[in-house]
């Protein structure tokens, strides 16, 4: 039995059979992959694990409960934290600020009319955000806005801001889309970083194959809506159905 | 100090210092001569300065905090007005439970309104606030005549109950509002040579709670809560996803604003104990939006200079007439005289709001974060200036 269990989900947009029949489970403590071509309904997928979507059909139980008809903010307070494929962060504020936010989510729950006390007096958050921004190297930009981060900082920053609330599941929708080599292999670095340090559970959405072998421990492949085949890396690999589908067009 | 950072206990002290000596400050003109026209320091004004300040306090609580622009705010401050003069007509002429009271209707009032206007955002929250005081307008102007005197407002009159004071003076005339038998006209003048300064009991309550506003203002912006509101203001997918639950934040915002115009409502009945439904038309809540992006929206002190600002012009700006012109121009030639008047005329006296709009666009165009960001910038070049004084050897690093 698996953290997260997905059992027949479907789901329809108009004439479109975005999900048909999926399964998945991803074990506690694993990096799984979920790959798959160009509308392979990955995202859609995301979609309903977080809940922006909810599925015609099916059941989503995570860590023994159901997350359908949750909303957001509901989920991650089971612990289902989430990566953007264009970071998500608040722009407007410090990077230490943005570093307490979750910290103060994981602590008073959705919401807390904490109106009065300051947040200089908050000693123990403060004390969280600091180590967590020493953890992934940004303590010296702490007071930076975070609109003038560069892009691998924003993503370092936003891994940081899931961290800091000790997700149980960590989602990870295309963390390298569309940036530079170097900057790709830095976060496969930071990735393989938090993975040995923490050893929290990810379930990574990737197109990007280099990043997907090396990080991932199972692999999921979607095609079509459906999971074609569900193993290891290796077995991933050379399997005929799967090159069929998606990796003869990767050239891999 | 008081729970505060020292940067903002020291704008704090600034604000309660202007405050104290506002009356001393704002008449730097001797009477009589011919600037005394632009004095300000006269009671009636100081407390409009001071009740406006509250009332933009209040908005920028919401506006300047979670970016959620609510058109509607002069509602609130309506029906502010009305409880207290409720208050004078059924229970006494002491102002503290009706500014209790009106702060009370208010929150509750804007609890319903927030309630519904905050399931939308951007451009369609600011109309549904707009449609709903818009809608309490027209219903205080006509259909609820007995509980708000319609078009002529609601005025005390000499057969109110007052249960716990007088219906009427021992001279048979209306009472007037007071704090504990402290009248709130009454006023110390003070002559000091050719200078006349009028210390009045109304503006310094006004004063005394707009500080106590202001401060907790500041607590607001500096507590966890104040960081929630800036977080919904940048960016509400990761709020959610963070595991934070906006609306309850954003609505406590709205009903937090929603009191602070009540308390404006309220205190603005004390000082002249009636209520008219013109509070509650639009051009009330945008003089409030206006207030505060002029001064600068989500900074402390910016709203109060705004409301500050505004109301200068609309009450001092506006008395420059055609022959307050000619008298200034008296020394240029006949001709030219009456050239520069007429060229200056249409921005004076009743054109008022033609310079008041000229200097918002400006604002906004140079100056997004307001006068705040102006002073910012003034102060930043006098002490880059001032560096460059102290070491005058010293070459500049190349940059």
């Amino acid at each position: 039995m698996g953290i997260l269990e997905v059992k027949g989900i479907n789901k329809r947009f108009g004439g479109l059979q975005a999900l048909g029949d999926v399964n998945l489970s991803v074990e506690e403590n694993t990096v799984h992959a979920i790959i798959g071509p160009n509308g392979a309904g990955k995202s859609t997928l995301l979609n309903v694990l977080v809940g922006k979507l909810i599925p015609d059909s099916g059941s989503v139980m995570f860590d023994g409960q159901s997350v359908l008809g949750r909303k957001p903010h509901e989920i991650n307070q089971m612990g289902i934290s989430r990566v953007f494929q264009t970071p998500e962060i608040f722009t407007d504020l410090t990077v230490f600020e943005n570093v307490m936010i979750p910290c103060f989510a994981k602590r008073d729950g959705a919401f807390r009319m904490h109106a009065v006390e300051s947040i200089f007096a908050e000693k123990g958050i403060r004390a969280q955000a600091e180590e967590m921004l020493a953890d992934v190297n940004m303590l010296e930009k702490r007071d930076m806005v975070t609109s003038s981060l560069s892009r691998g900082d924003k993503r370092r920053l936003e891994m940081a801001m899931c961290l800091v609330q000790d997700p149980k599941l960590l989602l990870l929708d295309e963390p390298t889309a569309g940036m530079a080599r170097a900057d790709t292999e830095n976060t496969i670095a930071l990735l393989k970083e938090i993975r040995a340090k923490r050893g929290i559970t990810m379930a990574i959405i990737e197109h990007d194959m280099n990043v997907v072998f090396s990080l991932a421990e199972r692999i999921t492949v979607l095609a079509q809506g459906t999971p074609l085949v569900e193993d290891t890396p290796e077995n991933i690999k050379g399997h005929p159905k799967v090159r069929e589908a998606y990796l003869g067009e990767a050239q891999v | 100090m008081l729970g505060l950072e020292k940067k903002d206990f020291r704008l704090l002290l600034i604000v309660i210092g202007l405050t104290l000596f506002a009356p001393i400050i704002l008449n730097p003109f001797p009477a009589g001569s011919e600037m005394a026209q632009f004095n300000a320091g006269y009671p009636d004004l100081m407390q409009r300065f001071v009740i406006f300040g509250i009332f933009a306090i209040g908005f920028n609580i919401l506006f300047g905090l979670t970016g959620y622009l609510s058109f509607g705010h002069a509602a609130f401050l309506g029906v502010g007005s009305y409880s207290a003069v409720w208050m004078f007509k059924l229970l006494s002429m002491n102002v503290l439970p009706a500014i209790i009271l009106s702060v009370i209707i208010a929150g509750l009032f804007s609890f319903v309104i927030g309630y519904i206007s905050l399931r939308r955002s951007g451009i369609y929250f600011s109309i549904l606030t707009l449609a709903f005081a818009q809608m309490s307008f027209a219903l205080a102007y006509s259909v609820l005549t007995p509980i708000t005197g319609g078009e002529t407002g609601l005025q005390l009159a000499l057969d109110d109950p007052r249960i716990l004071g007088a219906a009427q003076t021992a001279s048979g005339n209306i009472p007037v509002p007071a704090l504990f038998g402290l009248e709130m006209r009454a006023s110390y003048e003070m002559t000091v040579g050719a200078w006349a300064f009028t210390f009045n009991v109304g503006y310094y309550l006004a004063a005394l709670i707009m500080v106590l506003s202001f401060y907790m203002a500041i607590r607001i912006f500096r507590s966890p809560f104040g960081l929630m509101l800036r977080a919904i203001k940048s960016n509400q997918t990761r709020m959610s996803y963070t595991g934070l639950n906006s609306r309850p934040y954003t609505l406590a915002a709205f009903v937090i604003s929603g009191m602070y115009a009540g308390l404006a409502g309220g205190l603005m009945a004390s000082m002249d104990p009636l209520a008219g439904a013109e509070r509650m038309q639009w051009t009330a809540s945008g003089e409030v939006v206006l207030m505060t992006i002029l001064g600068g929206a989500g900074t402390l002190i910016g709203p109060v200079l705004g409301a500050g600002m505004i109301k200068y012009f609309e009450n001092i700006f506006s008395k420059i007439n055609s022959q307050v012109l000619h008298e200034w121009f008296g020394f240029l030639p006949d001709g030219l005289e009456n050239f520069v008047v007429t060229i200056i005329y249409p921005f004076v006296g009743k054109g008022w709001h033609l310079t008041l709009g000229i200097v918002f666009m400006l604002v906004v165009i140079f100056l997004p974060g307001g006068l705040v960001q102006g002073g910012q910038k003034i102060a930043a070049a006098l002490r880059r200036k001032k560096t460059d004084d102290a070491n005058p050897g010293a070459t500049k690093p190349a940059e």
